[in-house]
């Protein structure tokens, strides 16, 4: 059989991957839902009326651009759910936020789900989640 | 001419595996997405630009920014969103701060970075002071010990890929000209014959990837042409500026091959013969990559 | 603290009363996780992060933002402000060793 380039790549690639695996262990679901609850003080969560936009696929998990969007929320938490620590960071708006969005860039250790939750004026919270891919590049360079 | 490679032998069982796996896929080069780089929303980027005859194989020459994704693409497109912009400023105050025995700084010879412009459009080339092949590294350290009784930077250390970014800066926009006359010929044919020379244990060239395939996925990361127009670059990896010869090295390790040094006369030879495969593309650094 | 630490922030230089104005901000900070070893000892490289953002207007808050290891390398932050009067934006990073980082824009409200 012959073996063609592309297959050596891979092949290649694949050792790289394996180099990149970061130190330590993984948050279990429970781990975040234990740092939502935290947030939330074990309430309810429900869900709308928060918008949270993310790559479908980040091309890079090191640096992924987020934006969250809870129109009348006095914070807004973010969680990953594959990452060593689930607590991603919390937005609290002052009595000058010009709206209750935030965007910044994240890290996420594989393709994982990330969480926001928006804890509302009236003491309510809601949530939304966003699953985003995160390739392992083929060239560590 | 584009031959088609097999590689046989050198891996065996495990290759013979993936080889069930991978199917037939042909592979060939793909042109990216063709978009406007346009920078703070008025400096347009060329991103795309004719080969020169006789430089390389490439049908056209497309910028790495073209095969990168749109939220990577976004922070090349704002100053102030490209954290490579940091490390501008920082050399910027770099740039008016005397170091070394004569107590001199960068302006007190060049005045303001803007009398760097055009620099980086036409390096590496032949340098009246080193009476050599230099590279813009190679001209800072030149100064740091010569003129300013400092002491040279390292390589690919911070303050000369920040130093190198600022300098860089002052020519986005124009096209890469390197010229390549008699006197530096000898070094861009060395630097060919590196680019199309198999290394490592996997066997690669520069060109079996990023001349034959780009546009193509190595396995999730796409292959872009490996033009060096928009270096340094702030590689969202690493979270600084790479520059050229470090991502040379980076990926000559990646064919598994011991790397030549950074600012060795291989990889200044190399980056000779590189930098003209992109020229008439601008110079778009300091970019962003992953 | 930290070495090299530069922040950055974009603010526009005028804006109508009441107007929303965007800000972003910068800051060249390594946001050392405590999870990546040393290559060449193979130790653990202890944290240190920035842990904690905040943005002031003529003293009130526009945001206050607590900060974890899942923070990018070189933080970036995007919002939106009110602004009721002429006055000065107070931006405030809180770093792990201790070190606070501070910067300020004055705008101009007609």
């Amino acid at each position: 059989m012959e073996l063609t380039r592309r297959n050596a790549l891979m092949i290649g690639a694949g050792a790289f991957a394996a180099t990149l695996l970061p130190v330590g262990a993984f948050a279990t679901p429970e781990d975040t839902e234990k740092a939502i609850a935290e947030f939330t003080g074990g309430a309810e969560v429900g869900e709308g009326g928060i918008t949270l936009t993310t790559p479908e696929i980040a091309e890079n998990g090191n640096t992924v651009p987020i934006t969250v969007d809870a129109p009348g929320a006095v914070a807004i938490a973010i969680f990953a759910e594959g990452n060593p620590e689930p607590k991603v960071c919390t937005f609290n708006f002052g009595p000058l936020a010009g709206s209750q969005s935030a965007s910044t860039r994240i890290r996420l250790a594989g393709t994982q789900n990330v969480v926001a939750v928006a804890k509302m004026a009236d003491g309510s919270f809601v949530k939304t989640a966003n699953t985003v891919k995160v390739t392992i590049g083929g060239c560590g360079g | 001419m584009k031959n088609r490679v097999t590689l046989k032998g050198a891996f065996g069982v495990a290759a013979a595996a993936v080889t069930m796996a991978a199917a037939s896929t042909a592979l060939a080069e793909t042109a990216p997405p063709i978009k406007d780089l346009i920078i703070n929303g008025e400096e347009k980027m060329i991103v795309v630009a004719k080969p020169q005859p006789g430089v390389s194989n490439l049908d056209m020459e497309y910028d790495g920014w073209l095969f990168r994704s749109p939220e990577t693409q976004a922070l090349q497109m704002d100053d102030f969103e490209n954290p490579g912009m940091i490390f501008v400023e920082q050399a910027e105050e770099m740039w008016n701060t005397a170091e070394g025995s004569e107590g001199k700084s960068c302006a007190s010879c060049h005045g303001d970075p803007s009398s760097m412009k055009g620099v980086r459009a036409t390096y590496p080339k032949m340098s009246k002071s080193l009476g050599k092949l230099a590279t813009i590294e190679m001209e800072v350290n030149n100064c740091r010990t010569e003129r300013m009784g400092a002491e040279p930077w390292k390589y690919t250390g911070g303050k000369m890929v920040a130093m190198n970014a600022l300098i860089t800066l002052q020519s986005r926009g124009m096209p890469v000209d390197v010229r390549v006359d008699d006197s530096v010929r000898a070094n861009w044919e060395h630097g060919k014959e590196m680019y199309y020379t198999r290394t490592g244990q996997l066997e690669l060239s520069c060109a079996n990837c990023h001349e034959e395939n780009y546009g193509e996925r190595i396995r999730a990361d796409m292959l872009s042409q490996g033009q060096i127009n928009g270096f340094p670059a702030y590689r969202l990896k690493n979270g600084k500026l790479n520059g050229i010869h470090a991502r040379f090295k980076g990926c000559v390790r990646d064919t598994r091959a011991e790397t030549y040094k950074p600012g060795s006369q291989d990889f200044i030879d190399l980056e000779l013969y590189v930098a003209t495969r992109g020229n008439g593309l601008s110079v778009t650094g300091p970019s962003v990559r992953n | 603290m930290a070495k090299g630490v530069k922040p950055r922030v974009k603010v526009p230089k005028k804006a109508s009363a009441g107007d929303v104005i965007t800000i972003k901000t910068l800051i060249s900070h390594k946001m050392e996780s405590g999870r990546r070893k040393d290559k060449k000892t193979g130790e653990l490289i202890p944290r240190n992060i920035i842990n904690r953002f905040t943005c002031d207007f003529n003293g009130q808050n526009v945001i206050d933002v607590e900060m974890g290891t899942a923070i990018s390398t070189n933080p970036y932050f995007e919002f939106e402000a009110k602004v009721p009067e002429s006055g000065e934006f107070k931006f405030t990073w809180y770093d792990d060793d201790g070190s606070v980082y501070e910067t300020s824009k004055k705008i101009t409200v007609s």
